[in-house]
């Protein structure tokens, strides 16, 4: 009972990291599309600023409690996922400190520079984890010994990169979302507009990825042995259309909380189809990683279950309360602001 | 080069980097949040001023503290998967509780400082900081237990080839932790106190805003006297400690290869390991060594030579890391000490004030080279006494992988090292904005 608790909480980590940094990710990497000149670009960084670094510790999070919980899967995922997980981690540390030291400089070299980290900082992490959720779901090429068989381009196969290109669009529709409730002026205007015609190509990714999953995977075999599991597909289509419904009533923090809710769902309905595994093998069924041989002892799962269930709800009523309390949009005046970045 | 050799050399890296950074943050959040309380306590708008100069310099920082240290966390798994099987179910946990407990705090609330400066009421605001404060402390008092438990495993039983939690009270309680977190906290106070003075006196000596950084100056003064003793009694203890749970380490520190019984402490020394004797030791104080590290005249010290050589630590770095830590604390204790006596007539020792803008890197230094001491003088064991380092390593990843990674590592950590200190220096000699 306690493994599969975890199994959800692990889930529900992984679910609002991609809730929440997805937005900034998508946005980083469209900001020259609704940013033409320094003063809207600094409107971008500033309608991310207070909130990137409080959303990438949900990731932290996600990787210290699956090192916590599961700690064989941590290890494995992690050596055998080395060269992705590498880049993954350069973009985020360049993407973090263009946020930083950007605008503290008025040379246009300087924020030039900071600004491509910040473009390439949030593609490639936005692409790759896409990448590595769609091979974790088909499974990947490593045996009993915890060896990887294969190379940064064995991930590259179409359905992983089918993943990658849907959850990149997604973050894409999502942050434009972000843009369109946290700034004014012309990038919003221009987010507004992209985010309609985002949210086709996002329907169509993942009308593409939810067929190519049934043959290039077995995730529907769980649904199937339990129908009602249906149920969270179902809320991430019905979500997603609501993104439609709302965006055309221009009611931007519904659309954006309806996005919100798919991505948590899609995440969700990926590791349904996985359960009870965490990490699967495509060699061999005997080597992969589940919620039983690679969970910690009892013990350390109930103290870190009171541990998690003790902070995550202060966490949650903090951040919230954070998110309320810096919800204005941000205008033109942002960049006479001492503080801005 | 192998796998091992590349991932320790990734793991050196990270962390001496991570390193050069979170001493200031620990340290400089205390005094600005110091500094944003006499704010508010006195409404003097010169109290605000300060804050914002120094706070702009500790947010400069702040951000290369953050992103680097997500990479140690990844590199447990990376480089050290064997190590994380084997230990997860301990090691795991302390960095999970970190991450839950602290790094959202510090991560939020220092959102909420800088940009709520308008929306929220002085005292909120200054509460803002205090939080971030704490959960860096926070944050410290986790990873430290993480750490000590490397150092002196206790509460786990060896189970199914893996050490497994006997007992989680044991292993927050353990002793080893509690003194790491007392040195390493004061440590990393005077950082921020020492960076603080030797700015203000750089200021002073030209004359620019003499008020300004006269406050600042008498602000950090004491408090870093107070934290520089604390750390050079708190680094003693240690050192008992050291001699209790790691002798092998504590020989290397002294580059003592015969025991002795009492040991005697030679002022003067050059290590010379390939012949297993010191080629210099001179000025020899009989007793001595027994004396700090077991508190009597007459205990034994076991020498290098009483362990077997594939269990020695590297003398030479370990020794001299160790002598010039010591060093630089009583130096560090004289210089907080007439810094603190003539706080309010600063203006008139200049050259004691060149001396203390020359003195900002000192703790820097000793911090840095407490790291090798402690995790150099701990090889060849990853867990003392558990499971060699050689047998931690990834099996997963190859040498191109890992080589790659390094020099990408290397690069990047070089630019940005370059980009930060060169903002630091703009703003720190830019000096607080006009009214
Ligand atoms: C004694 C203190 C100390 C030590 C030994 C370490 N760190 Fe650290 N770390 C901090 C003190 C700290 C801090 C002061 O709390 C930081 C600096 C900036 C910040 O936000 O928190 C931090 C940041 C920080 C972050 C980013 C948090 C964020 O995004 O907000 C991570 C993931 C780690 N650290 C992980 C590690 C790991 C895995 C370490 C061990 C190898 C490590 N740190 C050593
Ligand atoms: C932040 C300050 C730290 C510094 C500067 C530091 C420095 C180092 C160095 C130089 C080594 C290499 C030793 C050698 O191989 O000869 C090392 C090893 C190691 N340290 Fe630390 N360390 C720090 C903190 C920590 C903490 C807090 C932990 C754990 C919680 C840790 C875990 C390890 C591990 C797992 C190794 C093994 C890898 C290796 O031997 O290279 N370190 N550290
Ligand atoms: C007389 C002065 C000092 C003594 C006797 C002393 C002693 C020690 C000892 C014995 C250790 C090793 C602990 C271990 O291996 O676990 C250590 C580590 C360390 N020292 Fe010192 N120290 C002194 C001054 C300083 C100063 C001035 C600083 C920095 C400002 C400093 C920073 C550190 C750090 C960061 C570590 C590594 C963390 C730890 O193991 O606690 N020390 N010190």
């Amino acid at each position: 009972m306690l493994n599969i608790t975890w199994f959800i909480l692990w889930g529900l980590l992984w679910a609002v990291y991609f809730m929440l940094d997805g937005f900034d990710l998508g946005l980083g990497a469209l900001m020259p599309l609704y940013a033409k000149n320094d003063t809207e670009k600094r409107m971008i960084f500033n309608a991310m600023g207070p909130f990137w670094d409080g959303n990438e510790v949900w990731l932290i999070t996600a990787g210290g409690v699956t090192f916590a919980a599961f700690p064989k899967t941590y290890a494995v995922m992690f050596s055998t996922l080395y060269t992705p997980l590498l880049m993954i981690l350069f973009a985020l540390i360049l993407r973090g400190v263009a946020f930083e030291f950007r605008s503290k400089i008025e040379n246009p070299g300087w924020r030039k520079i900071w600004d491509w980290c910040l473009i390439v900082g949030s593609f490639f992490p936005a692409l790759l984890f896409g990448v590595a959720f769609a091979n974790i779901f088909k499974g990947i090429p490593f045996d009993v010994q915890g060896m990887f068989h294969g190379n940064l381009f064995t991930l590259l196969n179409p359905y992983g990169l089918a993943g990658g290109l849907f959850f990149l669009f997604f973050f894409f529709m999502h942050g434009a979302l972000w843009a369109s409730v946290k700034t004014t002026g012309m990038p919003a205007e221009r987010a507004k507009n992209a985010a309609s015609k985002l949210w086709i190509i996002v329907l169509i990714l993942a009308v593409i990825f939810l067929i190519y999953s049934k043959f290039a995977t077995s995730l529907y075999n769980n649904y199937m042995a339990h129908p009602i599991m249906f149920i969270i597909p179902l809320i991430a289509v019905i979500a997603l259309i609501m993104v439609r419904i709302f965006i055309s009533k221009s009611d931007w923090w519904k659309a954006w909380f309806a996005s919100c809710v798919t991505i948590v769902a899609v995440t969700y309905f990926g590791l349904g189809g996985i359960f009870p595994n965490l990490y699967p093998s495509s060699l061999d069924p005997a080597a992969s990683l589940n919620i039983y041989n690679s969970a910690s002892t009892q013990g350390t799962l109930k103290i870190m279950f009171v541990v998690v269930l003790l902070c995550i709800p202060f966490v949650i009523a903090y951040q919230t309360w954070h998110y309320i309390t810096l919800r204005h949009p941000v205008n033109e005046d942002i960049i006479h602001d001492d503080e801005a970045y | 080069m192998d796998v091992l050799t590349l991932s320790r050399l990734q793991f050196a890296v990270a962390t001496y980097f991570h390193f050069l950074f979170v001493p200031l943050t620990l340290g400089l959040s205390l005094l600005v949040a110091i500094m944003e309380t006499m704010y508010v306590k006195t409404g003097d708008e010169e109290y605000k001023r300060i804050t914002k100069f120094w706070g702009k310099l500790f947010l400069i920082n702040f951000a290369i503290g953050i992103v680097t240290g997500i990479t140690l966390e990844f590199q447990f798994g990376t480089n050290w998967s064997r190590y994380s099987v084997f230990m997860g179910d301990i090691f795991g946990s302390l960095l999970a509780i970190e991450a839950t407990l602290a790094f959202f705090m510090e991560s939020t609330f220092i959102a909420v400082w800088v940009f709520g400066w308008e929306r929220l009421s002085k005292k909120m605001h200054a509460a803002a900081i205090w939080i971030v404060f704490i959960g860096s402390n926070i944050s410290a008092f986790w990873i430290l237990t993480a750490n000590a438990w490397m150092q002196h495993p206790v509460g786990y039983s060896l189970n199914n080839g893996r050490a497994e939690l006997a007992s989680f009270l044991d292993v927050i309680t353990n002793p080893y932790a509690f003194l790491k977190f007392f040195h390493q906290l004061p440590a990393a106070y005077t950082v921020g106190g020492f960076f603080v003075m030797g700015i203000s006196a750089w200021h002073i000596l030209r004359k620019s805003n003499v008020d300004f950084f006269k406050k600042s100056f008498r602000l950090a003064a004491a408090f870093t006297f107070i934290f520089a003793v604390v750390v050079v009694i708190t680094g003693h203890l240690s050192g008992e400690e050291v001699a209790k749970y790691q002798p092998a380490k504590l020989a290397a520190m002294e580059s003592l290869w015969n025991t002795e019984k009492p040991a005697g402490m030679s002022l003067l020394v050059i290590p010379d390991p390939a012949n297993e004797r010191n080629s210099v030791e001179l000025l020899k104080i009989p007793k001595l060594l027994s004396l700090i590290s077991h508190f009597s005249t007459t205990a034994e010290v076991k020498g290098l030579k009483a362990f077997p050589k594939d269990e020695r630590p590297p003398v030479t770095p370990v020794f001299f890391a160790f002598r010039i830590m010591v060093g630089i604390g009583f130096l560090m204790i004289l210089l907080a000490f007439f810094a603190w006596r003539w706080q309010d007539k600063i203006e008139n020792y200049p050259k004691f004030m060149k001396i203390l803008i020359w003195a900002i890197p000192l703790p820097y230094l000793a911090i840095e080279l407490g790291w090798t001491v402690a995790e150099v003088g701990r090889q060849p064991w990853i867990v003392y006494g558990l499971m060699k380092t050689s047998h931690a390593v990834s099996t997963a990843i190859n040498t191109p992988q890992v080589a790659t990674s390094l020099i990408a590592f290397t690069l990047v950590y070089t630019l940005l090292g370059i980009a930060d200190f060169y903002l630091l220096f703009t703003f720190a000699r830019k000096g607080p904005k006009e009214n």
